[in-house]
């Protein structure tokens, strides 16, 4: 019998796979611009510090306000500072918080949803109300009353953005491992024996991962945002730090006159969202799941 | 006017691959439709009998287009319509019944209220009228007291009812053109014989035009008056029902032919090699070639051309058919099974009863199962050492119910399930120790649900290996490729992925899991439903070859008496979740039988237009088995009176060793009902 093509593929190793990911997500114009966008803002995390052409927190009453020139590329702030320096030094401290935030958040959330999805019946009924409750809390005064009693600091802020972002991925990781529960390879492993573990760890995760990591990285531009809001309102990042947040909250007052210095942030943060926005979607494509209805296409 | 409905004129559908290349679907297609004919398409999955089908509407999937060729309808192409002029057609001259179209009846809405809904949108009726029309097609399609049904809500129907108001809709605007897809795949046996004689009648009676298509020849067989028979992409054979089926002049249908289990024929069939080549595979020369037994060596790279014999009225795509057309009758082989089992009893389940009943708190506190009726009850059953044992029943009589319970997955409520005469196996998993969970191991129906779709075919067989064994390496991976050449499947499969592998190759591997534990007792759930015609020969010859090999036994579930007929040495039948006959299956197969066992056989299809099926019972579903007497009551035709409904049937022997539950005595029902 001839062997079909088709069939002839062989088994890839994980960074052959996680590269196949990438060309395919790149080979989409959105997929493209987002991971350019993203990979862009990672790389200025990086570097800024080295390249940056001013002291971010130089205080210079002589030189405010002034408008964007070749000396200062983006003008200067109110207190005379570089708003060019400051805006690329302005995403390092979101981008580091809310990524180890998403990486808590997919954690916990994903194995709390696994697990509701496992055992079912009534503790999951009940893990899922208290789920359900959180989520109709409005998040943004739980975080104003956390921050205010246990401050900003990042061993505070990371936690707690991964508590109230992972309450999202808990939905998405039970709904992923509902289907695949159903199916009868876990009736088949059950049957052989395995432990809950083993089942978990072998034929459930390979399953569901996709679908959490979409979501995650989706929960990762909300969470920009959302700690970009705090900071916004005086609970992120203390000055005088450059956040974006923080900046457009700074210059927002003065934007009829001096529009510079709240547009170079406004430009960064959202950039950055668009960035990981695209990005996600386009690794889900990549991986074939339909974000709409969370199901492979 | 002409009496041709339809006209498909060279049509190619296909679709671009990631690499850009156009993979066609349906090859260069020409055929025509009579007006009040019925013409079954066939053909295994992927062969583009759907999208045939659907072409035939003037509907293109999405992502497949249009190469070339047209779909006629009253002398207008469909394919190149604007969709304005096709929804006047759809539906009120064309009318499709898909596949599952009674599951797909909106759930929330009464039956009634869809039919209406259909009837105007597709007819210029008035109100009153409608309701009329509304009862007259309900009638139509038999169902028993229109008014009523059409106050009910879908779910409130069994599949066979619900199958039915899909055609009562399809009907609805009175179609010149009816094409079914699958229409009675996934129903009940019973019910499936119903809904074929009833599309029988409505074609006879309205003077429709029907496309019927399906996987199951048994099916098609029944209703229609012409056979296309297709294979990847192509029309390979076209021609009148009863020369198809009689007398198959193409290779690939001659073997299918013989591939297809008979009731009257005891022993496995010969199967056919390998499997249909995924579209795209470009390939020069006859498709078939792969596994044809009647290749030639021209046939390798010159493709043949669909031929018109005049003198048979039909179109064949072969070189060779001559050689077929030569042999004067079409003859089945089958292989006796050797029936290797000796006295050694290895499994026993008495009294067993199952019970899906929610638990009340009490019965939790002291772990104990209390329901009056349960799902699965008063089980008996002996199996011996090396047999093959088949559970038959329709859908919901519990049969894998008590697979379950003997792999552990379900706990028993009454009852002993012993091993080997002394090992108890009446716990569930959590009691059970490694090796009584290794002795028994499963096989499930789909194996697209069986296998984890991110192991390679390598882990997926390891896992056993490992877990009962723990073998590693060297050790390891030579056993993996020991068991793959049992279930004659290469080295090379070991990194493929459940998706690169086809049906027939996927099932393969779930046996080789299997018998990776070395067990005892393999438990078959309907192993072979899922594949295709073609390859389902072959998974059979596999289990009876590896049965004989290693000893095992086998609990074999179906639904399809043919199977089993085909590889079993003993059958229990059940309904609703009770035994009703017991015995070896050449007993069971004939008279006397139970009358359950009777309405089973009649009801199934056979690829042979003189084998009608037999209707005996109604095909209507009971939710819950009787609390009282015989647990058939509710539709044996048979019945005799209150005996049946107060007290449960004593087992009654046949001479040859044949255990029958029922009221009657054995010399009465010696006598055949029809
Ligand atoms: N998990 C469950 N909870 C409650 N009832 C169930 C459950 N599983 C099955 N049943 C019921 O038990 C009965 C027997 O089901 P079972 O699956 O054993 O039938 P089967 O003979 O294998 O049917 P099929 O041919 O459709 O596979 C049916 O009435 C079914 O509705
Ligand atoms: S053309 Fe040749 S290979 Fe094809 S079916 Fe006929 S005999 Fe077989
Ligand atoms: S016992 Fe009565 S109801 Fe049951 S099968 Fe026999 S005749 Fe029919
Ligand atoms: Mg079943």
């Amino acid at each position: 019998m001839k062997v079909n093509s088709i069939y002839k593929e062989e088994k890839k190793s994980a960074f052959q796979k996680v590269s196949e990911v990438i060309i395919t997500m790149a080979s989409r114009p959105s997929g493209f611009i987002g991971l350019s966008i993203l990979v862009f803002h990672i790389i200025l995390a990086f570097i800024s510090p080295y390249i940056a052409p001013y002291d971010f927190k130089a205080i210079n009453p002589t030189l405010m306000l002034q408008a964007p020139s070749a000396e200062y590329w983006f003008g200067t702030d109110d207190l005379g500072r570089d708003v060019f320096t400051r805006t690329i030094l302005g995403g390092r401290t979101a981008l580091t918080i809310t990524f180890f935030g998403s990486l808590i958040a997919l954690l916990w959330g994903g194995l709390l949803g696994i697990f509701c999805g496992l055992v079912g019946g009534k503790i999951d009924d009940i893990v899922m109300r208290i789920v359900d409750a959180f989520l109709s809390i409005p998040w943004i005064l739980a975080m104003l009353l956390i921050v205010s009693l246990l401050g900003t600091s990042t061993e505070v802020l990371i936690p707690a953005l991964g508590f109230f972002y992972g309450k999202g991925i808990v939905r998405v990781a039970r709904a992923a491992t509902h289907d695949v529960i159903a199916k009868d390879f876990i009736v088949s492993a059950r049957a052989r024996g395995h432990s809950n573990f083993s089942i978990i760890w072998n034929e459930i995760i390979p399953n569901v991962r996709d679908a959490i990591l979409v979501e995650g990285a989706m929960r990762w531009s909300w969470m920009l945002l959302g700690f970009s809001s705090l900071s916004f309102l005086g609970f992120g990042v203390s000055p005088p730090t450059p956040d974006w947040g923080l900046m457009i909250s700074n210059a927002r007052g003065l934007m009829s006159f001096a529009y510079w210095a709240v547009i170079a942030p406004i430009v960064g943060l959202s950039s950055l969202i668009i960035g990981i926005n695209l990005t996600a979607d386009a690794f889900a494509k990549a991986l074939g799941i339909d974000r709409s209805t969370k199901a492979p296409v | 006017m002409s009496d041709i409905i339809q006209k498909v004129k060279n049509l190619s559908i296909g679709f671009k691959s990631k690499k850009g290349e156009e993979i066609l679907i349906l090859k260069n297609i020409s055929t025509k439709i009579k007006k009040g004919e019925t013409v079954g398409i066939v053909g295994e999955s992927g062969s583009g009998k759907s999208t045939l089908a659907l072409a035939m509407m003037g509907y293109v999937k999405h992502g497949l287009y249009t190469i070339g060729g047209e779909c006629e309808f009253n002398s207008s192409n469909l394919l190149n319509m604007k969709s304005k002029d096709l929804e006047k057609i759809r539906g009120r001259k064309i009318a499709m019944i898909p596949q599952n179209a009674g599951q797909a009846l909106t759930p929330n809405l009464k039956i009634g209220y869809q039919i209406d809904e259909a009837l105007q949108l597709h007819s210029d009726l008035s109100e009153k009228e409608r309701e009329k029309k509304i009862s007259e097609l309900l009638n139509k399609v038999r169902l028993p007291s229109p008014e009523t049904i059409a106050l009910r809500y879908p779910h409130e129907l069994s599949g066979g009812q619900q199958q039915r108001v899909a055609v009562a809709m399809a009907l609805a605007g009175t179609p010149d053109l009816l094409l079914l897809d699958e229409p009675t795949t996934g129903l009940d046996v019973t019910t499936q014989a119903h809904v074929l004689e009833l599309l029988n009648f409505i074609a006879k009676d309205t003077g429709t035009s029907m496309v019927y298509v399906s996987h199951d020849l048994g099916a098609i067989a029944q209703v229609s008056d012409r056979i296309i028979v297709m294979y990847s992409g192509e029309i390979v054979l076209e021609g009148p029902s009863r020369d198809i089926l009689k007398r198959p002049i193409h290779p690939y249908t001659h073997g299918l032919l013989k591939s297809i289990p008979k009731l009257s024929l005891a022993g496995l069939p010969e199967s056919m090699p390998g499997s249909q080549p995924q579209p795209g595979i470009i390939q020069s020369g006859c498709s078939f070639f792969d596994r044809c037994n009647f290749s030639e060596d021209k046939c390798k790279n010159n493709s043949p051309q669909l031929e018109f014999l005049k003198e048979l009225n039909t179109s064949v795509r072969c070189f060779n058919y001559e050689k077929l057309l030569k042999e004067s009758q079409f003859n089945q082989n089958v292989n006796k099974i050797k029936n290797n089992s000796n006295d050694k009893e290895i499994l026993n389940l008495s009294e067993v009863s199952i019970s899906y009943a929610k638990q009340k708190l009490l019965d939790q506190i002291f772990n104990r199962i209390s329901d009056d009726n349960p799902t699965v009850k008063d089980i008996n059953i002996n199996i011996k050492k090396g047999e093959t044992i088949a559970l038959v029943g329709e859908s919901g009589s519990g049969k894998s119910t008590i697979l379950k319970s003997i792999a552990g997955l379900l706990r028993t409520k009454d009852g002993l399930i012993r091993f080997d005469e002394n090992r108890n196996l009446s716990s569930d998993l959590k009691e059970r120790n490694p090796n009584d969970l290794r002795i028994i191991q499963l096989i499930f129906q789909n194996p697209d649900e069986s296998l984890n779709p991110n192991h390679t075919v390598e882990e997926i067989i390891a896992q056993p290996l490992k877990l009962y064994f723990g073998l590693k390496g060297e050790e390891l991976n030579k056993n993996i490729i020991d068991l793959l050449q049992k279930v004659r499947l290469g080295e090379f499969y070991m990194s493929r992925y459940p998706r690169q592998l086809s049906g027939g190759e996927k099932q393969r591997v779930a046996v080789a899991r299997a018998f990776a534990a070395k067990p005892d007792i393999i438990l078959c759930d309907e192993v072979t439903s899922a594949l295709d015609v073609s390859v389902q020969a072959a998974v059979l010859n596999l289990l009876q070859q590896l049965k004989e090999d290693f000893g095992t036994t086998y609990i074999f579930v179906s639904h399809d008496l043919a199977v089993v007929r085909a590889i079993s040495d003993r059958v229990a039948v059940l309904y609703q979740g009770r035994l009703c006959e017991v015995g070896p299956s050449n007993d069971v197969y004939k008279f006397p039988s139970h009358p359950y066992t009777e309405v089973l056989l009649g009801a199934v299809l056979e690829p042979d237009p003189d084998i009608k099926p037999k209707l005996v019972a109604e095909d209507i579903v009971e939710e819950k088995p009787p609390e009282k007497g015989c647990s058939f009551q509710g539709r044996c035709s048979r019945i005799v009176g209150d005996i049946c409904k107060k007290e449960i049937p004593p087992w009654q022997l046949t001479d040859s060793g044949n255990a029958i539950r029922c009221h009657i005595p054995i010399k009465e029902l010696q006598k055949e009902q029809f």
